[in-house]
């Protein structure tokens, strides 16, 4: 595990999961966490040379359905539950210049 | 009129109401007059009065009209997370603060196709992260039994509504034990289905390969109906497994004699709670007065079941909260100029502390160079912990366990200590992680009062096993005293 011996930067991380933290939250948040990560930390002392990964609660693999056109939810309701909206789309700030 | 019909069981109910003893609409008064009496506790969130009797008088009125549903007028709470067509659904979340459903979950359409109905939303901890339902944005829900202890989490506001008497059972989520903590905590019957058994659509996401949708209600019996409603393949979830659902009912009727009843010797330890570790055992002693045998057995990798835990369910909830950015639902912080800003002051402002906290801890195990030290081990990891489980099931049919090491936490105990309230789910997450079932009973109270769970796990689609135990347990007087 010798990727893992450095401790978390949760500014950085933060800033990956689009989070702006002040000094406080983030001073806060690299006590707590760095704890939480030095406690995960225990799995990198068992030997799991040859075993799977498990992904999921049941082994379930592809899962077909006939491809058949269903109608969608209505634009009304569904644009109501947005922040702000221009006629029938979602308005968000100028992405482009 | 009955006293206190709020505090019957579902089947109690649903045949008072057939025999016209009472109607649904006196009884989802009595759940609402009781729910105003007790607003202090904090179970619900939301809840519509005018709503839930327009919903009872249409119950009221398909009953006359010769109609029969197995829930036919049955006032139920919903936690927070399930979306009911026409409510709020916020996840105890400013960030959806505002946002109404615009469709029913599977297993909401299942219930209400039996005639249940709904009567709030129950109050969570955010996104169902955390084991206390103190960190919703609406405020902690308070314990029935002890006002100044915590209800469990994060289904503490489902929980707090069945043993309170304000729902006559209700539905919660369970990632990490959400629904039989909570239940344990408060005094009343929780269970989590296999993963598969129940179709998670209309379920807003935690971490997809760990959660359940699982009921919690005032006795094993009412817990097996609605499992029996909700339970089945689904075509709008591809991880319900297509396995016929058996007749749950049938399962309450066993006795013990001829079960094997596994003891995981991993799971009584230095450090419980000694009323905790004495109560569950005397129940396990019960169980075996009932004609169980009692097998000790062993579940070696359960030390890392948490670190296990923690790291798999960290890394899917910043992949699945990753969708709440400020633009198709809910809050958007005021100020920013760009997207990106607009992302990142919105989800600093509209998720609270613990949800941020399980973000970056699960951006950073999926992050470049850690991604193999952390989340590929964890799933590695999960296989031994399910071998473990795989192997103890060839020894027994079901397994007995405390469902917690202690009782209920004082509100306020392990706020500024997450690691702490982390350590709390030990019992509890191995079942998610292995994809079984498990199932928290009443066994008895601390000297203070404080109700104390006997968790049931069984086998991946062994829900009778952990129902017949559980009914069994339950017929033979309950709650040891």
């Amino acid at each position: 595990m010798a990727s893992a011996n450095q401790t978390i930067d949760v500014a950085y991380v933060a800033n990956l999961a689009r989070l702006e933290l002040n000094a406080a939250a983030c001073a806060q948040f690299q006590r707590q966490i760095a704890t939480i990560v030095e406690y995960v930390r225990q799995i990198g002392e068992l030997n799991l040379d040859g075993i799977e990964p498990t992904s999921h609660g049941q082994p379930v693999y592809n899962v077909y359905r006939e491809d058949v056109e269903r109608p969608s939810l209505p634009h009304d309701p569904v644009l109501a539950n947005a922040p702000t909206r221009l006629d029938d789309e979602f308005k968000v700030p100028r992405i482009v210049e | 009129m009955v006293p206190e019909i709020n505090k019957l069981t579902v089947r109690q109910a649903v045949d008072g109401i057939r025999a016209g003893a009472f109607s649904s609409v006196e009884l989802t008064r009595a759940v609402l007059a009781a729910t105003a009496k007790h607003a202090a506790l904090n179970a619900y969130i939301w809840l519509d009065a005018a709503d839930a009797l327009h919903q009872a008088g249409a119950a009221d009125a398909a009953r006359q009209a010769g109609q029969a549903g197995a829930l036919l007028g049955v006032p139920l709470a919903i936690k927070d997370v399930l979306n009911v067509a026409g409510q709020p659904c916020t996840c105890g979340s400013k960030i959806l603060k505002g946002y109404t459903s615009l469709y029913d979950a599977t297993a909401i359409a299942r219930l209400r196709a039996a005639g249940a109905i709904f009567v709030g939303r129950t109050n969570m901890d955010e996104f169902a992260m955390g084991s206390t339902t103190e960190n919703s944005a609406y405020g902690p829900t308070r314990n029935p039994a002890a006002p100044d202890h915590v209800a469990g989490g994060s289904s503490g506001g489902s929980a707090a509504a069945v043993a309170g008497g304000l729902a006559l059972a209700a539905l919660g989520s369970d990632t990490g034990g959400s629904v039989r903590q909570p239940a344990s905590f408060c005094g009343c019957v929780g269970l989590k289905p296999s993963y598969g058994r129940v179709s998670r659509y209309g379920l807003v996401s935690y971490a997809s390969s760990l959660d359940q949708i699982g009921p919690l209600a005032r006795t094993v019996s009412d817990a097996a109906l609605l499992l029996g409603v909700m339970a089945g393949r689904d075509a709008m979830d591809a991880t319900t497994l297509d396995k016929s659902v058996p007749d749950f009912a049938a399962a309450l009727q066993g006795d013990l004699r001829g079960m094997r009843l596994g003891m995981p010797r991993e799971y009584f330890v230095d450090g419980m709670n000694p009323e905790v570790a004495a109560a569950v055992k005397a129940a396990i002693a019960r169980c075996q007065e009932l004609g169980a045998e009692i097998v000790e057995v062993s579940l070696p990798h359960t030390k890392y079941a948490v670190a296990t835990y923690y790291i798999l369910a960290a890394a899917e909830a910043s992949a699945n909260l990753a969708r709440f950015d400020g633009v198709r639902y809910g809050f958007r912080a005021a100020a920013g100029d760009s997207p990106i800003e607009m992302y990142k002051k919105t989800r600093a402002e509209g998720f609270g502390s613990e949800v941020q906290r399980r973000i970056i801890l699960g951006t950073y195990v999926l992050s470049s160079g850690y991604y193999d030290a952390y989340y590929l081990r964890a799933q590695k990891v999960r296989t031994l912990i399910r071998r473990d489980f795989d192997a103890a099931f060839t020894q027994c049919d079901a397994l007995l366990t405390p469902v917690t090491p202690a009782p209920a936490y004082r509100l306020g105990e392990t706020m500024d200590d997450p690691l702490h309230m982390y350590l709390g789910d030990i019992f509890t997450v191995t079942a998610n992680l292995a994809g079984i079932c498990g199932l928290s009973v009443p066994c008895g109270r601390t000297r203070v009062g404080l109700p104390v769970g006997l968790q049931v796990l069984g086998p991946a689609f062994g829900e009778e096993k952990i129902i017949r135990v559980g009914a069994a347990f339950e017929r033979s007087g309950g709650a040891v005293p």
